[in-house]
């Protein structure tokens, strides 16, 4: 089977300081990739690289693309890469604002992808947008309402749903749940989980937290100082962790 | 060139050909918004500065020359133009829409069909049609380069969400040629239909934000909607009350201190010269 994402080889330098390094792994149609580290380690970098929003010093990172086949969108046109951007590749920030337009009604916000596709039926955008709404747990009453009058959780499923109205194929988060409180975190994991399963979505989903990877992740990579130091299937990997930097990792986790 | 024609029509030469660069720019890519270095003109930003410059280096002293706001030419704005180009170019003025070689306007196309020969100057506040959704000129400008137009739609779907239909009535953004999405400056939506397949050539000056562009003879320009919400001309349901017209843009306009009412034709000169043609409306003495 060919991958769905490739990434091979990929470093990015901060002058002196590694930003990340020699990185490599791929991810199959249908998986979800669990990226964990504490700040500093270099997840973040690394998924900014791979989603396009930096540029990386060396490697590559290839999509099976529809149209052609495996392509080094590293390479790609901008036109293409922002493309991609906005029909098979998704984004969702940690912070909601950074990806929610503020001054457009929760029905805007999601139904923009669709018309940045082509969409022009008022009504079809409409129902898809309550349709993603009720998905999220979102009450139909707040399709006119814009987000700025929304709880941040509320705010962070409406980018969920914005992210996903047009069926992409991959799905990059960064830190989804991070700064919202434990309960709402509990509520938006179990979501994301349903989501998951139901749509067969293939995401790469960074975090500090492994709870957020427990639940959602299939493989998991571990990131210290820029190094992937462990990577596998995240039970295996969380139940009997190899890497002393992954045993400090989870006995943090344990002895709460 | 003589010391008297160094200063006609207000700017110097050197500066004219800039702006005419700028216009042929324009004329060639339709739609597309030509960054120009905008000089100080003798009124303020607002004042039509944009049109005043445009209309400076495409004026010849052959020409003549009317000037309309909100249709009308007898509004101090209008006045004042007008005059500054009869003083600095010496050309003739008018207020026929048929007689004119160049009109300058804000707010509205003349109700009279316009013709091969002739020039539109738009005068334009805000050039940049994306903006209300997206404030950053560097993102604006690789929209419209990637033709990346969702945008304008999600304008269009909140007006429908929160008023039942498309309420945008002036600034009714509208493609060129299926290419750039342009915002036709604030005239009134009814006047957008006149925009498209137009013998005249049109030429947009926004002074303050120092962008020109420009619709060649005959463009094809469509205005925004959806397949659901089609887009509609739309007026006042009443003929003119003085001259009868049923196809002209109207205004409301009070007219005794009860607070009696009436609508009238928004072109002046439309108006009165179908009153010299003998066309009466029910509210004309
Ligand atoms: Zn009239």
């Amino acid at each position: 089977m060919t991958p769905l994402l490739s990434v091979q080889g990929v470093a990015k330098r901060y002058g002196a300081q590694i930003g990340c390094t020699d990185v490599s792994f791929d991810l199959y149609p249908g998986e979800v990739m669990g990226i964990v580290g504490e700040s500093g380690s270099g997840k973040s970098t690394l998924l900014n690289c791979m989603a396009g929003h930096l540029s990386p010093d060396a490697g590559r990172v290839i999509f099976d693309t529809r149209a052609e086949g495996p392509r080094d969108t590293l390479t790609m046109s901008e036109p293409e890469r922002r493309m991609l951007g906005r029909t098979d590749w998704a984004f969702v920030h940690q912070h909601a604002r950074d990806g929610l337009r503020m001054g457009v009604s929760a029905g805007g916000n999601v139904g923009e992808r669709l018309m940045a596709v082509g969409a022009r039926h008022y009504g079809d955008i409409r129902h898809k947008a309550l349709d993603w709404l009720d998905r999220v747990e979102i009450d139909a009453g707040r399709v006119d309402d814009r987000p700025t009058t929304f709880s941040g959780g509320m705010q962070q499923r409406l980018q969920i749903a914005r992210n996903l109205v047009t069926g992409p194929r991959l799905v990059f988060m960064d830190e989804p749940t991070g700064g919202l409180d434990v309960s709402v975190q509990a509520r938006l994991l179990d979501l994301l989980r349903g989501l998951v399963r139901d749509m067969g979505l293939s995401a790469i989903i960074v975090t500090h937290d492994l709870a957020v990877v427990r639940l959602l992740a299939d493989r998991l990579m571990v990131m210290k100082s820029g190094h992937v130091v462990e990577a596998g299937l995240t039970d295996q990997v969380l139940d009997d962790p190899q890497h002393a930097y992954t045993q400090l990792l989870v006995s943090s986790v344990l002895q709460v | 060139m003589t010391g008297d024609s160094y200063n006609f029509a207000y700017l110097d030469e050197q500066t004219k050909r800039m702006i005419r660069r700028a216009i042929l720019k324009g004329l060639a890519v339709p739609g597309y918004q030509v960054p120009f270095a905008s000089r100080e003109m003798p009124m303020p930003y607002g004042w039509g500065t944009g049109g005043v410059q445009v209309s400076a280096a495409v004026l010849t002293p052959e020409d003549r020359f009317k000037v309309i706001d909100q249709g009308a030419d007898d509004t101090t704005n209008a006045v004042s133009i007008r005059s500054f180009f009869q003083r600095t170019a010496g050309v003739e003025t008018t207020t026929a829409t048929e007689e004119a070689t160049v009109i300058q306007t804000r707010h509205r196309i003349p109700e009279a069909p316009l013709g091969e020969g002739q020039i539109l100057v738009y005068q334009v506040p805000i050039p940049e049609p994306l903006r209300f959704l997206e404030p950053r000129e560097s993102e604006t400008r690789k929209m419209h380069s990637l033709e990346e137009y969702g945008l304008m739609h999600v304008k269009l779907y909140e007006d429908i969400s929160r008023h039942g239909h498309i309420a945008t009535s002036y600034a009714y953004p509208v493609k060129v040629e299926a290419r750039y999405v342009m915002d036709p400056s604030p005239i009134p939506k009814f006047d957008n239909p006149k925009l498209n397949d137009c013998p005249a050539i049109q030429l947009f000056g926004a002074g303050r934000e120092q962008r020109i562009y420009a619709l060649p003879p005959y463009t094809r320009v469509t205005s925004l909607d959806f397949e659901d919400h089609p887009f509609e001309a739309t007026k006042a349901d009443h003929p003119c009350g003085l001259c009868g017209a049923g196809d002209s843009y109207l205004d409301e306009v009070i007219v005794d201190d009860a607070g009696g009412r009436m609508f009238v034709c928004s072109d002046t000169d439309y108006c009165e010269s179908r009153q010299r043609q003998s066309h009466r409306g029910k509210d004309a003495a």
